[in-house]
């Protein structure tokens, strides 16, 4: 099958995304065992190591995973090779080596001391981008290249359509943000007010806006959708998303020492932030309807759905439940936020890298139509293990709101009178079995991976069309 | 009809995301200008040197930290350079040993081991009046000991850390969170 370097590159970076994916889940089993077995590997490997791998892996499987999808997009939307792509190969390798460097210093080395090597060595600290200034230097020389990919394309072919310029205009903050991932500041409020640009301005929008452009690709290719239809619900995505979501970072600077005005402000916007997310889910439900839940790429089109359903359920509605200042007091900083964080990234990034892969793949094994058993029953226990993770932690989370917070008064002693009750560390053990279900739903996903398709015969032209090119 | 070309569409979406980064922008202005130490919320750093207890703020209806008299740490009295430096160190030793991928920090970070906030003022070491309470943090921070379900494991934390984290830890417990945590440590009524 004729693809263009950049589809191969973007083979790459999804087989790269889904090796990380694994790695993530077993990172993420690990951490669920310390709360159920108390003094689990203590001064060898402690809970602080298992859990910094298993979010950076959670980052990098889906930033992979997006890269992937752009490079594997772009030239079949301007139908011409990425312009520099060898160095965009270059930087996948660059980017491959340097995460196998900094995961083997944060298991074998962990720490250091308090002091600059430790920051540009070993471990910045700071959640969610611990990785040394030398990596985050390298990654941000990784998004340049792919941000510089991107646009000198759409330079050289002197066109650009819809989806492209959102995504060009995406990028920008993108990587601008992300430089927030170098400061050292010494005042802890400052520290988070910033931190906090990064981390909701990635995941609550400009990581929206990428997603949105990405299942706009989707969409066209799997339903064959309609350019002007999908360009103009990404326009009004991006609006709802952005409009609501760059004030709806007031929602975490209701207790970090910020002004009082931020308590309004960020209840009422984040009060917002589902509306593009339950828009999603109108649209896909009226898709469904409209194609009967058939699809020529049935894994594709289904995981298509789940991206919609889950964004919905797990940021809007779980997340909107949490998020009032009035309730958020008592739940900020609980398992209830973890719940949350599971099923949002999940629903909202991990299933649409998935429908990605799909699409890919269908195009890469010449398939006519893509559908088995296998993808079913990965889909099936992915999700009941993700949504089983979210609901137990859930449920540990509303404990530990009520009784060690409203009732308990918040202290270490309540803390640790929490960890030991029943509903809690029965909640701790759901967690674990729902992982493991989890854990085996990815395993038939990697077997699915390698074998759907590969006996299907050669792919007609309309499936071609609609698979890419 | 207009609505049906994308470009209606996008002058909307640029035009909502160029009016609420502004708005953004302003807003960090201020706040930056709060969160400073020495700011509306934010105590310069020489408040080591002070009590810091947690109180009902009956006009707000809430509860706060509360600035009182002379509490010196570790007996000594900081000047404000020497408080920064401290203070600055504390920080450096709280990144390099990921302490927020155990504990939160005003609720944020990992969900493993206590919110550390008022860890200066929780109860299980306010009990120790004086330069003791910081001795026996610092001692903790070196040889930490199981507490519960958690054990705290050692990272090699040295004496000179140990004080630095201390100093951090109640520099930081003096920051007004709008009321979080709700009642640390206060009983249940105590507002009453």
């Amino acid at each position: 099958m004729t693809m263009y370097r950049s589809q191969h590159l973007g083979l790459k970076y999804l087989a790269a995304s889904t090796v990380l994916f694994g790695a993530m889940i077993v990172f993420g089993l690990l951490s669920a065992l310390y709360y159920v077995w108390p003094g689990f590997l203590l001064n060898v490997f402690n809970f602080s190591t298992a859990k910094i791998v298993h979010i950076n892996g959670l980052v990098l499987w889906l930033l992979m995973g997006f890269i992937g999808a752009v490079y594997w997009f772009i030239p079949q939307e301007l139908e011409r090779e990425v312009e520099g792509i060898a160095l965009g190969e270059l930087m996948f390798w660059v980017l491959c080596a340097a995460i196998g460097v900094v995961v083997a210093v944060f298991i074998f080395v962990q720490y250091g001391g308090a002091n600059e090597t430790s920051m540009w060595f070993i471990n910045q600290g700071r959640k969610y981008v611990e990785a040394p200034r030398w990596a985050a230097l390298g990654i941000v020389a990784v998004a340049g290249v792919f941000a510089y990919n991107v646009m000198a394309t759409v330079w050289k072919a002197g066109r650009s359509t819809g989806v492209l310029t959102v995504l060009i205009l995406d990028l920008v903050p993108l990587l601008v943000l992300y430089l927030d991932a170098f400061p050292e500041m010494t005042n802890m409020s400052q520290d988070l007010f910033w931190w906090w640009w990064l981390v909701h301005l990635w995941v609550e929008a400009t990581w929206e806006v990428l997603i949105g452009c990405i299942m706009a690709w989707t969409l066209m290719h799997l339903v064959g959708a309609s350019r002007r239809v999908v360009e103009s619900w990404l326009y009004v995505e991006v609006a709802l998303v952005l409009g609501t979501g760059i004030l709806g970072l007031g929602h975490h600077y209701f207790w970090i020492g910020t002004p009082r005005y931020w308590l309004g402000i960020g209840g009422a916007f984040s009060a917002l932030e589902p509306l593009p997310l339950l828009g999603m889910v109108v649209h896909a439900v009226y898709d469904a309807g409209t194609h009967h839940l058939k699809a020529p790429n049935r894994p594709a089109f289904y995981w298509t759905l789940a991206e919609a359903f889950g964004n919905f359920l797990g940021a809007g509605v779980f997340g909107f439940m949490m998020t009032l200042p009035q309730i958020n007091m008592y739940s900020h900083g609980t398992q209830w936020t973890a719940s949350h964080g599971h099923f949002a990234f999940w629903g909202a990034y991990g299933c649409g890298v998935l429908a990605v892969l799909y699409l890919a793949l269908q195009h890469t094994r010449g398939a006519e139509t893509l559908d088995g058993r296998a993808w079913r029953w990965s889909f099936a226990l992915l999700n009941i293990g993700i949504a089983g993770m979210a609901g137990a932690l859930l449920v540990a989370g509303m404990d530990q709101a009520f009784f060690e917070r409203a009732v308990g008064g918040s202290t270490w002693d309540a803390f640790l009178a929490m960890q030991g009750r029943p509903w809690f560390t029965e909640s701790m053990w759901a967690r674990l079995v729902f992982g493991v279900i989890f854990a085996v739903g990815y395993a038939i996903l990697l077997y699915d991976l390698f074998s759907i398709g590969k006996k299907a015969g050669a792919l007609s032209p309309e499936a071609l069309a609609a698979a890419g090119r | 009809m207009y609505t049906q070309d994308p470009l209606f569409w996008r002058a909307g979406a640029f035009a909502t995301t160029a009016f609420m980064a502004a708005v953004l922008a302003m807003l960090t202005v201020d706040t930056l200008r709060q969160i400073s130490p020495g700011g509306a919320h934010v105590p310069s750093y020489s408040v080591i040197n002070h009590e810091i207890t947690y109180q009902y703020d009956p006009a707000l209806k809430q509860y706060g930290p509360k600035v009182g008299g002379e509490d010196l740490l570790f007996g000594r009295s900081y000047t404000d350079e020497e408080a920064s430096a401290l203070i600055a160190r504390g920080k450096l030793v709280i990144q390099s040993r990921a302490c927020i991928d155990c504990h939160t920090f005003f609720g944020n970070g990992a969900y493993y081991a206590p919110d550390l906030t008022r860890a200066w003022m929780d109860p299980k070491w306010a009990i120790y009046a004086g330069p003791k309470r910081s001795e026996k943090i610092a001692r903790f921070l070196m040889n930490p000991l199981r507490l519960g379900a958690r054990a705290m494991p050692n990272l090699g934390i040295t004496r000179d850390e140990a004080e630095a984290v201390v100093a951090y830890l109640k520099w930081m417990s003096s920051i007004d969170a709008n009321g979080f945590p709700d009642r640390f440590g206060a009983p249940v009524g105590a507002e009453q």
